[in-house]
């Protein structure tokens, strides 16, 4: 019985790391083409690593496009519109669910039914109004545009819901105010929600490229995606710097990714559940 | 800090209040969400029954749009190539991220760092990920050398045929798509009672009958989820073709969006993208309430 469930281990863990491999593989391919040069890219005779590692790919791509300004644009924008939305979000989610008041379930249908329209629905009167007020092809257009989804404010919500009344009843027992009770009662207690609406956002606005195609249209406006979309515009042969413009606009969201997995995984699992 | 104030009429007063109250935390959201999201979606419906480029004056065109567009063969064909593209992402996705999830549900030592691999495309940008995958379905490229390798003397053309772009773009998304949905099923997994299990075992059932018995009815809310938010993410795939194929080869991968996207910005008719959109919007939304009215019949047990 017990070589029988350790064999069973094993065979598991097979299946588990050759699937994991398969995933990863084209993420590996990226990497590993990389640090190559383009005769080697091409090269019939596949190596994972190179004979010499052409690590000056990653500092080279930086004099070829104004990556350091894309690169700014797109942490400024990431930042920002991240820091709006959850704020936000939380404050309003907090009034649509521990807050009694007229209209407040017709008002948060409206928000809930944006949510199943597609952006292309609305995209492009919206970009005529953005136009109508000059917003086109600067930063707070692209900002207002994307601060205020509904997602963020039905995620914050689920979570508030789930919060006990009782406590908030407590805490204007003891004389707080509403805002005191959303301060300091019910804002630390989202502290999981909050970080998966933030990394959320986060990688929705850094990975964005249709909004900023649209918007954009002067490089210094330009974000990282559309850099990277226009280097391989420019510089299509030179598949190894292509590459290592490609890794380096993965590594924030690798980064952040990494270190919320834990509050990401339970987001996605609770907003999953209760649909 | 607000004082309060003490006054008399306590009881309209207080309501009152709470409602200022409610309002003032709705308020900044509400404000940006009603100018930038609910006032574009409603001007777009009049705009799909206008005629207007954008710069001249907008003229009232009636259902004309609609019937443009229904002539329009690029358009007709692009309904089919979206329903095709969802059908098999839905389909493939559902069963990936369902394996993936029964997999890791196992107790293993250093799941934990499966999951997050299978789970790192999700997050992905994809410029980065159509670069991948265009250089890896290039005619002579690794996929093709494998296949050859492994004995298919004539690989598909993928991206650069008319036949094989959809599939190829399927496999993408998948991809992409399935550790997002592994980790809701994995959720929904955990959550089923052992005690079922055990009753089974103890009525001598295998494994395979265990899962067709318990797992897939204890899991049908979750793939209701599932199935909706992978039905309306496909019917609205853009960045993903776009980067990959443009629409084409030709207009071989022109879906919906992209024609929308066409409309707008290279043909400048902005009543026609709005009627493709506003069709789009009527398929979205007859997929959502359907699949609801479903939910209610099926999942009466919960």
């Amino acid at each position: 019985m017990k070589n029988r469930s350790l064999t069973y281990k094993i065979i598991m863990y097979i299946i588990l790391i050759v699937l994991t491999c398969f995933t990863l593989m084209p993420l590996l391919w990226m990497l590993s083409a990389s640090i190559k040069t383009d005769s080697e890219v091409f090269s019939m005779t596949f190596h994972w690593f190179p004979q010499v590692p052409q690590w000056q790919n990653y500092s080279k791509i930086w004099d070829k496009i104004p990556l350091a300004t894309f690169t700014f644009n797109s942490v400024k924008l990431t930042v920002i519109i991240t820091i709006v939305q959850v704020v936000t979000s939380s404050f309003a989610a907090y009034g649509f669910s521990k807050c009694r008041f007229r209209g407040r379930d017709a008002l948060f249908l409206l928000y809930v039914a944006t949510i199943a329209i597609p952006w292309q629905v609305y995209m492009l009167p919206q970009y005529s109004m953005m136009n109508k007020m000059h917003l086109v092809d600067s930063h707070l257009g692209y900002v207002l545009m994307q601060s205020f989804s509904a997602f963020g404010v039905f995620l914050m919500r689920q979570f508030f819901m789930s919060l006990p009344n009782e406590l908030l009843e407590a805490g204007r027992i003891d004389g707080l105010s509403e805002y005191g009770n959303y301060f300091r009662i019910a804002l630390p207690l989202a502290k999981p929600s909050i970080a998966t609406l933030t990394i959320f956002s986060f990688v929705t606005i850094w990975n964005d490229y249709m909004g900023p195609m649209i918007y954009f249209n002067s490089t210094e406006n330009k974000t990282i995606q559309l850099g990277i979309k226009m280097f391989i515009a420019q510089y299509s042969a030179e598949y190894g710097l292509v590459m290592a413009a490609s890794v380096l606009s993965l590594v924030p969201v690798l980064v952040i990714f990494l270190a919320g997995q834990k509050f990401f995984v339970q987001g996605i699992a609770s907003s999953g559940i209760k649909g | 800090m607000l004082t309060k104030p003490k006054r008399n009429q306590k009881q309209i007063s207080l309501s009152r209040r709470n409602t200022l109250v409610g309002l003032s935390f709705i308020i900044p959201n509400f404000v940006g969400f009603f100018i930038f999201v609910l006032i574009p979606v409603i001007f777009s419906l009049a705009l799909s029954l206008a005629e207007w480029d954008g710069f001249n004056a907008m003229k009232f065109n009636g259902i004309n749009n609609f019937i443009a567009i229904f002539k329009d063969r690029v358009f007709r064909g692009s309904i089919w190539k979206t329903a095709y593209f969802s059908i098999f992402t839905v389909f493939f996705s559902m069963c990936a991220s369902l394996g993936l999830a029964v997999l890791l549900n196992q107790k293993l030592k250093g799941k934990a760092i499966f999951r997050c691999a299978i789970f790192f495309p999700y997050v992905a940008s994809n410029v980065a990920i159509a670069v991948v995958w265009n250089f890896l379905f290039r005619d002579i490229g690794p996929i093709n050398s494998f296949l050859m390798h492994i004995g298919i003397s004539d690989p598909p053309g993928w991206t650069a045929s008319t036949v094989w772009v959809i599939p190829a773009l399927v496999i993408v998304n998948v991809w992409k798509n399935m550790g997002y949905f592994m980790i809701v099923y994995l959720a929904a997994l955990q959550d089923i009672p052992g005690s079922l299990y055990e009753a089974a075992q103890i009525d001598g059932a295998g494994s395979f009958q265990q899962f067709k018995s318990i797992t897939l009815p204890m899991l049908t809310p979750s793939t209701f989820f599932v199935v909706m938010m992978l039905t309306i993410n496909s019917l609205k795939v853009f960045d993903l073709v776009y980067l990959m194929t443009e629409g084409g080869p030709g207009t071989a991968s022109t879906m919906m969006s992209q024609y929308i996207y066409n409309q707008a910005f290279i043909s400048w008719s902005y009543g026609r993208s709005s009627a493709a959109a506003m069709v789009l919007f009527l398929i979205v939304a007859a997929l959502t309430a359907f699949q609801f009215r479903m939910e209610k019949k099926w999942v009466s047990y919960m």
